[in-house]
C-alpha cells in the first residue's frame, strides 16, 4: 500500500446516523485528511467498530482528545505501527476500477 | 382529561402521553421553571403541552434573544436553562447563542421542532438539518426518532450539559414524535448521582505543590473554570496563604475580589500595563481553569517567557493544546486547590509583593491626562460605587465591554455576564433579561454600545411586558467603536463601515416600547440622574453620548506579545 499514513485510530462507537458526522467533523475542522475509513457494525448492531487511517501529525493529539470527548465514542485505541493488511485489501478494491 | 390534572398520574396506572407532554413533564422533573422561545408550526404540540404546565414561558421577539435569555439564566445561576424554537428559521436563529454557549461553557438546552419524520430529507417547508448544522457548535446533539427515546434522552441531555465542562445541547424533535402517544407507567428515572468530585492523583498534586513552594515569583492566571467549579473561596485562601497575586481572564472576573491587594487585574489584549508586565516577570504561572485563549495570552511564544506552567482544568483536551505545561492536571479545579492547600507553605513573598506594588505605582490604570479619567470609565466606576456587590452586570461587545472589564469593581462570581469566546454583539440585553428572571430581587445592569444594542433591540418589547429591574446603559459613540479604534491604530486611519451617519434617539425608541428612558445629553446633572434612575426599581434605558475618539487602552495589537502595548500610560 502506497501512502505515508502510519497511524490507525480504532474506535468502538454507538451505531446510529450522525455518529460518522460527529467524528469526521473533527477532522474537517482542522483540515486534517482521513486517508481511509473502515467501519462495520458489531455485536447486536447497536455498536460499530471503526478504523481511521491517518498521517501522524502534531495535531493528532488534539484530535484524539476531541474524539475521546464525543458522546458516542465508547472506546479508542491508537496504533502507531498498524497492521497494514487491514487496509490493503480495501485499497486493492478501490484501485481496481471495477 | 381533567383540566388541572394534566400531569397527575396514579402510581401503577398506565396512562398515555404524547411526546410533547413527555418532554414538558421531563423538563419539570429537571426543575425547569422558565423556558424562553418562540412558537411555530413544528413545535406547536410542545407549546400546547406547555400551556398545561406550571413552567412559565417567556416569549422573546427573536430566537437569538430567547437563546441569550437562556444564557442569562444559566450563566447567573450555574443551572441548565432551556430555550425553544421551531424548525428552519427559528432553529437557525438560535445558532449564535448555541455557538456562544460552546465557547463560554454555558449549560443550555435548545429544543427545536422539526418537520415530521416522513418529510425529513425532502426539503419540506421550514426544514433545515439543524442536527447536522449544530454538530460543531454543541457539546452534543440529538435527533429524536420516537417518543420512547425522549425518556432516556431528555435526562441525558441535562447530564451532558452540566457535567464536567458544561456546554450546549440541542434536541431536535420531529412534529410526529411530539404527537406520538405512548403508554407510560412512571416518569421516575433511576438516579445516578455521581457528582462527587474525583480525587486527583496525589503524586501530581505533590509535584505541583513543590514547584509552587520553590517558586519566587508565582502568578495565578485564573479563568472561568474557577467560577464554574465554585472554587472562589478556595482560590482566595490559596492566594493569601502563599501571597500569590491573581490575574484574571475576562471570563474569570468576579472569581476574586477586585479590591483585594492580591488582585492584579485582567490580563491580555486590554489588560493593564502592570498586569501584563507582572505576568512577564513571573517564574511560575498557575493556570487554573483557563484555556490560554489568544486574547489572554497575546503571542503565545512570548507569553510568560520565564515561567514554568502548572495547568489545571477539567477538560483534558485543553492540556497542551496551546501551551505545553510543565505539570498538567486534569480535574475539577476546586478539588485540585483543596488538595494543594495543605501542601502549600505560608509565605509572605516580600520581595515579589514589593515588585508588584512598584509596578502598580509605575504603570497604574490608564487615565487620559494626569488628572481626568475617561468619561466612560468614570461612569462605570461611579455606578460600581453605588450598585452593590450583588448587582449583576451584563455587557455587549466592543469598547464598552472592555471598559467594564477593566474598571467595574467585581467581587463575586457570576456577577459579570459577557460573551467572552465568541464576542457576540447583541448578547448583553437578552442575557440581562434572563439573569433578571432567574434572580428576582437582584438588580441587573446592561452596559451596551449603540452598535450592539441595535442587534437585539426588539427585546425591549419583551422587557416592557416583564417589567424587570433592568437598567440599560448605552454608551453611544455613533460608531462601531472598537472597529473604529482598530482602523485608527492598525489601518492608517482609513475609516470604513464603522460610523453611523444617523443620530438615533434611543430615549425616544425606549419610550416607544413603553420603557422609561433618559438621555444624559439633556441632563443638567448627568451623574445625579444616573444614580437616581439606576437606584429605581423597574426597567430604565439611559443613553450616554460619548466622543467617538475615546479608545480602550492599553491595547495589544492582534498577534503581538502582551508586553507590546499601545497607550495606557499615565502621561499620555
Ligand atoms: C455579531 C457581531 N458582529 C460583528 C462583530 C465585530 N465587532 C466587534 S466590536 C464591534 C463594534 C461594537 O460597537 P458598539 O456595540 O457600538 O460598541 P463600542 O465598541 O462602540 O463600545 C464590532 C462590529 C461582533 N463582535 N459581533
Amino acid at each position: 500500500m502506497n501512502n505515508i499514513a502510519n497511524t490507525i485510530i480504532e474506535l468502538i462507537v454507538n451505531n446510529h446516523p450522525g455518529v460518522m458526522s460527529h467524528i469526521t467533523g473533527l477532522f474537517t475542522r482542522q483540515a486534517f485528511n482521513l486517508e481511509g475509513i473502515l467501519c462495520g457494525k458489531i455485536e447486536d448492531g447497536s455498536k460499530s467498530r471503526m478504523y481511521l487511517l491517518v498521517n501522524d501529525d502534531d495535531r493528532l493529539e488534539q484530535i484524539i482528545k476531541q474524539i475521546e470527548k464525543l458522546y458516542d465514542v465508547l472506546e479508542i485505541t491508537v496504533q502507531k505501527d498498524y497492521d497494514h493488511t487491514i487496509f490493503n485489501r480495501l485499497h486493492e478494491i478501490i484501485m481496481s476500477d471495477r | 382529561m381533567l383540566a388541572g390534572a394534566f400531569f397527575t398520574y396514579i402510581e401503577g396506572v398506565i396512562m398515555k402521553y404524547s411526546g410533547a407532554e413527555i418532554t414538558i413533564k421531563l423538563l419539570e422533573k429537571e426543575g425547569i421553571d422558565i423556558i424562553t422561545g418562540i412558537p411555530g408550526g413544528t413545535n406547536l404540540p410542545l407549546y400546547s403541552a406547555l400551556a398545561k404546565s406550571k413552567i412559565r414561558h417567556i416569549l422573546a421577539r427573536h430566537e437569538q434573544g430567547a437563546g441569550f435569555m437562556s444564557h442569562g439564566m444559566a450563566r447567573s445561576t450555574g443551572e441548565t436553562a432551556v430555550c425553544f424554537a421551531c424548525s428552519g428559521p427559528g432553529a437557525t436563529n438560535l445558532l449564535t447563542a448555541i455557538a456562544d454557549a460552546k465557547m463560554d461553557s454555558v449549560p443550555i438546552i435548545a429544543i427545536t421542532g422539526q418537520v415530521p419524520s416522513s418529510l425529513i430529507g425532502t426539503d419540506a417547508f421550514q426544514e433545515v438539518d439543524i442536527y447536522g448544522i449544530t454538530i460543531p457548535i454543541t457539546k452534543h446533539n440529538f435527533l429524536i426518532r420516537s417518543a420512547e427515546e425522549l425518556l432516556r434522552i431528555i435526562p441525558e441531555a441535562f447530564r451532558i450539559a452540566s457535567e464536567g465542562r458544561p456546554g450546549p445541547v440541542l434536541i431536535d424533535i420531529p412534529k410526529d414524535v411530539q404527537l406520538e402517544m405512548i403508554e407510560i407507567e412512571s416518569f421516575d428515572r433511576s438516579f445516578e448521582e455521581d457528582d462527587l468530585p474525583i480525587y486527583i492523583d496525589e503524586v501530581e498534586i505533590k509535584k505541583a505543590a513543590r514547584m509552587i513552594n520553590r517558586s519566587r515569583k508565582p502568578v495565578l492566571y485564573a479563568g472561568g473554570g474557577i467560577i464554574l467549579s465554585g472554587a472562589e473561596d478556595m482560590l482566595l485562601n490559596f492566594s493569601h496563604k502563599s501571597s500569590i497575586p491573581v490575574a484574571s481572564t475576562l471570563m474569570g472576573l468576579g472569581c476574586f475580589p477586585s479590591s483585594d491587594d492580591m488582585f492584579i487585574g485582567m490580563l491580555g489584549m486590554h489588560g493593564q500595563r502592570y498586569t501584563n508586565y507582572i505576568m512577564r516577570e513571573a517564574d511560575l504561572i498557575l493556570a487554573f481553569g483557563v484555556r490560554f485563549d489568544d486574547r489572554a495570552t497575546g503571542k503565545v511564544k512570548e507569553f510568560c517567557p520565564n515561567a514554568k506552567i502548572i495547568h489545571i482544568d477539567i477538560d483534558g483536551a485543553e492540556m497542551n493544546k496551546i501551551k505545553k505545561a510543565d505539570i498538567a492536571i486534569q480535574g475539577d479545579i476546586k478539588q485540585a486547590i483543596k488538595q494543594l492547600l495543605p501542601l502549600i507553605e505560608h509565605n509572605d513573598r516580600k520581595e515579589w509583593t514589593e515588585t508588584i506594588m512598584d509596578m502598580r505605582e509605575k504603570h497604574p490604570i490608564s487615565k487620559t491626562t494626569k488628572h481626568d479619567e475617561q468619561l466612560p470609565k468614570a461612569i462605570i466606576k461611579k455606578i460600581g460605587g453605588f450598585a452593590g456587590e450583588d448587582t449583576i452586570i451584563t455587557t455587549d461587545v466592543g469598547q464598552h465591554q472592555m471598559w467594564v472589564a477593566q474598571c467595574y469593581p467585581f467581587s463575586k462570581p457570576r456577577t459579570l455576564l459577557t460573551s467572552g469566546g465568541l464576542g457576540t454583539m447583541g448578547f448583553g440585553f437578552p442575557a440581562a433579561i434572563g439573569a433578571s428572571l432567574a434572580n428576582p430581587g437582584k438588580k441587573v445592569i446592561c452596559f451596551s454600545g449603540d452598535g450592539s444594542f441595535l442587534m437585539n433591540i426588539q427585546e425591549l418589547s419583551t422587557l416592557y411586558e416583564l417589567k424587570l429591574d433592568i437598567k440599560i446603559i448605552i454608551f453611544n459613540n455613533r460608531h462601531l467603536g472598537l472597529v473604529r479604534q482598530q482602523q485608527e491604530y492598525f489601518y492608517g486611519k482609513e475609516y470604513i463601515a464603522s460610523q453611523f451617519y444617523c443620530k438615533t434617539d434611543f430615549a425616544k425608541i425606549g419610550e416607544g416600547f413603553g420603557i422609561e428612558s433618559y438621555d444624559l445629553e439633556m441632563a443638567e446633572n448627568p451623574f445625579l440622574t444616573l444614580e437616581k434612575t439606576i437606584k429605581k426599581e423597574g426597567p430604565v434605558l439611559i443613553n450616554i453620548p460619548l466622543a467617538p475618539e475615546e479608545n480602550v487602552t492599553p491595547m495589544v495589537a492582534p498577534g503581538c506579545a502582551n508586553y507590546e502595548m499601545i497607550g495606557g500610560e499615565i502621561n499620555e
